[in-house]
């Protein structure tokens, strides 16, 4: 298969590797993220080994869902769609493979030395420090590559989708080496060249971040090129594109202080993170707008097409959650929500409902493109129906939960007796939280079990394009 | 406070963006068409055009409704050293919002609130407030959240920390004696005595506490520390061993053992001396505080009346 599917004019072949591992890394960061969500559960499945426990295991979850899966889906579409809006072959193929096998190493890399308990304890920048600078390395040869392809494009005009792919890669560099500056003692240990306040804020201006442009503004690349491909209509608004855009990449930077109110960030800095995160609600909606009406005489295509439904359905979760961050970012809603499983239903109602779900969709349209089929031409549309409902089920099992669990944990913490005692103690919150705990593992195992027929169905797509041309080649001879 | 250039700093690039927000919706809508329609920019790219549309109506309104309410909310509650519009009750004076004063506010008229109840509570004598069931429960919470830590939820102590449940008292179990105790606190001071006593006299010496409780013990070492008991010891724990509640000096002839009674224990405590501390209270409550102090106090008499 190695040479057989490569196109003419653009690099496919990377493209194609990243294609094939974001859907293994997803199925391993869910399957360890089904596994802590389990030990919550049922503390005794932390069977009392320090590299199986859930505090060394959740930040291998987040990196292995963010980077692994969601950086392997950014990098096969943006590669993607680079070339064929622009209408030449990636810069430099020698780096697009760097990238490639750089970023699994590191992904590797990852994967042993959390378990191990190596940490910079910086929440989604856990990694050590010889780690992040292969990573700062991977990244810059990414951006040079990315933008090197726009510099030398055939096309006179920028598409949407790479002005968001180019964004987030730009902005993700300076936030990843801004954050994880530090003072290494050892192989294996560093400290935080910023302390206190400046550290907690520095640590959320890349974290909120990280959802802001990693996990929204590359997904928005994503997206405006698959929904209008997918749907088969013109985009709804270039003027739209425009606005949400710049305001999106100019006021998201400014959000990270909502994840410190009532802390000791200073007050104008927790206004900051909170008015920003209001204006944030009208750019964020701005992408859904454009992806949702685009539609506009073409819903009908969604009574057959799964592949639309997973992009549909991911537009929604967008607004949802785009819609529910900005209200918990106001001081007086956040002093309820703050530190309860409503903030982890609120991050997965992104990660799976839009990140996840725009990603699945866009790799049916791709996969097959990739290997000589026509776009979304799957072994299966059935199954892709299948891994859609319970994608769906699942993400909506997974946020009920979290919401039901998080507001009873705020209700319980801030409840007080006459006598000014508090009425319950925290053990009673976690549990009074277990039957949450128990319906998330089965929303998160729902969603993985569609990963996995989605892998099924991506090995028997393969299976076939490889038979179809070793049964093609005799009849050219 | 910030000085004034990082005050002058922030104030610029905070308005800055939000303004900018508002010259970018008003630069991007000039000469936009009034109506939906089908046609293109005139772009394509890989097959796929934009169409012209203008921005929607509501979701610009929306736009600028955020963009206000975010100049308001500053206005309102301030931003680095100047103070905004609200301004909160805090020692009975008007003063401008902060988080640190709206926590004032809340926590001084909270204890407001809850000061009639405790004031009733104080008027009780302690013998008596232990049969005002309410009282007792209120005591038991501020018990499980102030003092579990250390004596447990059951208050029957840890290795360290006294049970609160015998009738065994290091400074005394009258009522008045548990206030003082929960009010300020006390420190505990058993000396080291392995500079003085050497390592066979400490082993003496335990072989001697041990006896002083019945406790197995070598006779012969026992015999032969006495004397330096009545030397070094007596001071605190008394002639007889029988401790001295003004100083907390254990009582060492029964059977209650703070730091344990093993001879490895007793060897420990005697080479490196214990100080147990027991925090002070009227440090740790600001508002109502001897009035909590006697409910709870109750609830620790209590403990040990029932029987």
């Amino acid at each position: 298969m190695s040479t057989a599917f490569d196109h003419p004019e653009y690099n496919y072949k990377v493209v194609r590797q990243f294609a094939i591992m974001t859907v293994v890394w997803g199925i391993v960061g869910m399957a360890v993220g089904v596994l802590i969500a389990a030990q919550l559960a049922w503390p005794a499945l932390n069977f009392d080994t320090p590299w199986l426990s859930f505090g060394r295991l959740r930040p291998l979850h987040t990196n292995a869902v963010i980077f692994a899966f969601g950086g392997s889906a950014l990098f096969a579409t943006s590669y993607y769609i680079v070339q064929r809006t622009c209408r030449t072959r990636l810069f430099s193929d020698t780096l697009a493979a760097f990238t490639f096998w750089g970023w699994n190493a590191i992904i590797v890399a990852a994967a042993i030395t959390l378990p191990l308990g190596f940490t910079s304890t910086k929440e989604y920048a856990e990694l050590e420090w010889p780690i992040d600078i292969a990573v700062a390395i991977v990244w810059v040869a990414y951006v040079v590559n990315f933008l090197g392809t726009i510099a030398i494009r055939k096309e006179s005009h920028i598409y949407v989708a790479n002005w968001f792919f180019a964004a987030f890669m730009i902005m993700v560099a300076i936030l990843y080496i801004g954050n994880n500056l530090s003072v290494p003692v050892s192989m294996f240990k560093s400290y935080s060249i910023y302390a206190g306040t400046v550290d907690a804020m520095v640590q959320w201006w890349w974290g909120h971040n990280a959802v802001g442009f990693f996990l929204t503004a590359g997904f928005l690349g994503i997206m405006y090129y698959f929904v209008p491909k997918q749907a088969g209509r013109p985009v709804y608004s270039y003027r739209l594109s425009i606005v949400h855009f710049w305001a999106l990449i100019s006021i998201y930077v400014w959000a990270g202080g909502h994840h410190l109110h009532y802390s000791a960030l200073p007050d104008w800095a927790q206004t900051a993170g909170m008015i920003m995160s209001l204006i944030l609600l009208a750019p964020s909606w701005g992408g859904m707008i454009n992806g949702m009406m685009t539609l506009s005489g073409a819903w009908h295509k969604l009574r057959n097409d799964p592949i639309l439904r997973f992009l549909v359905v991911s537009l929604s979760f967008y607004g949802m959650s785009t819609f529910e961050g900005p209200m918990m970012s106001i001081k007086t809603v956040n002093a309820l929500s703050h530190n309860t499983d409503w903030t982890i239903g609120h991050v997965h109602s992104g990660a799976l409902g839009w990140v996840a779900m725009v990603s699945i969709g866009a790799l049916y349209h791709l996969i097959p493109i990739m290997f000589g089929r026509k776009a979304g031409d799957m072994h299966s549309v059935k199954l892709i129906n299948v891994h859609f409902w319970l994608s769906t089920i699942g993400t909506v099992l997974y946020i009920a939960a979290m919401w039901v669990n998080g507001i009873m944990q705020g209700l319980m913490w801030r409840a007080v007796n006459a006598d000014g005692t508090l009425t319950y103690s925290f053990v009673e919150s976690v549990e009074a939280s277990h039957g949450g705990y128990v319906v998330r593992v089965l929303g998160g195992a729902l969603f993985l079990l569609g990963m996995l027929i989605m892998a099924y169905n991506v090995y028997m797509t393969v299976r076939s394009a490889n038979k179809e041309v070793a049964n093609a080649v005799p009849a050219q001879a | 406070m910030l000085d004034s250039f990082w005050q002058g700093w922030i104030l610029v690039i905070t308005l800055g963006s939000i303004i900018g927000c508002g010259v970018l919706i008003q630069y991007t809508s000039r000469g936009q068409r009034k109506e939906e329609t089908d046609e293109t920019t005139g772009h394509n790219y890989d097959g796929i055009e934009e169409l012209d549309n203008p921005l929607p109506r509501w979701w610009v309104m929306m736009f600028w409704s955020t963009i206000v309410f975010a100049v308001a909310y500053m206005g309102v509650y301030g931003y680095g050293n100047i103070k905004g519009f609200l301004t909160v009750e805090v020692d009975g004076e008007q003063v401008a919002w902060s988080s640190h004063n709206q926590w004032k506010e809340e926590v001084q008229t909270f204890e407001q609130k809850i000061a009639p109840l405790y004031n009733e509570y104080a008027e009780t004598p302690i013998a008596e407030l232990i049969h005002n069931e309410e009282a007792m429960q209120t005591g038991q919470r501020l018990f499980k959240s102030n003092c579990s830590v250390c004596h447990g939820t059951t208050a029957k102590g840890a290795r360290g920390f006294p049970n609160l449940t015998d009738d065994d008292w290091l400074y005394g179990g009258k009522p008045e004696n548990i206030v003082q105790t929960i009010t300020h606190g006390r420190q505990a001071a058993m000396p080291a005595w392995q500079s003085v006593l050497g390592d066979e006299g400490v082993a003496d010496m335990t072989q001697y506490v041990r006896s002083l409780s019945g406790l197995e013990h070598d006779a012969a070492a026992a015999q032969r520390a006495a004397p330096k008991y009545q030397q070094n010891c007596m001071v605190c724990h008394g002639a007889e061993g029988k401790g001295n509640q003004l100083l907390g000096a254990p009582n060492l002839t029964d059977d209650v053992w703070l730091y344990g009674g093993s001879t490895k224990d007793i060897t420990f405590t005697l080479k490196n001396g214990r100080n147990g501390r027991m925090p002070a209270f009227n440090e740790i409550w600001d508002t109502n505080t001897d009035q909590k102090i006697h409910v709870v106090s109750a609830y620790v008499y209590s403990l040990s009346q029932k029987k």
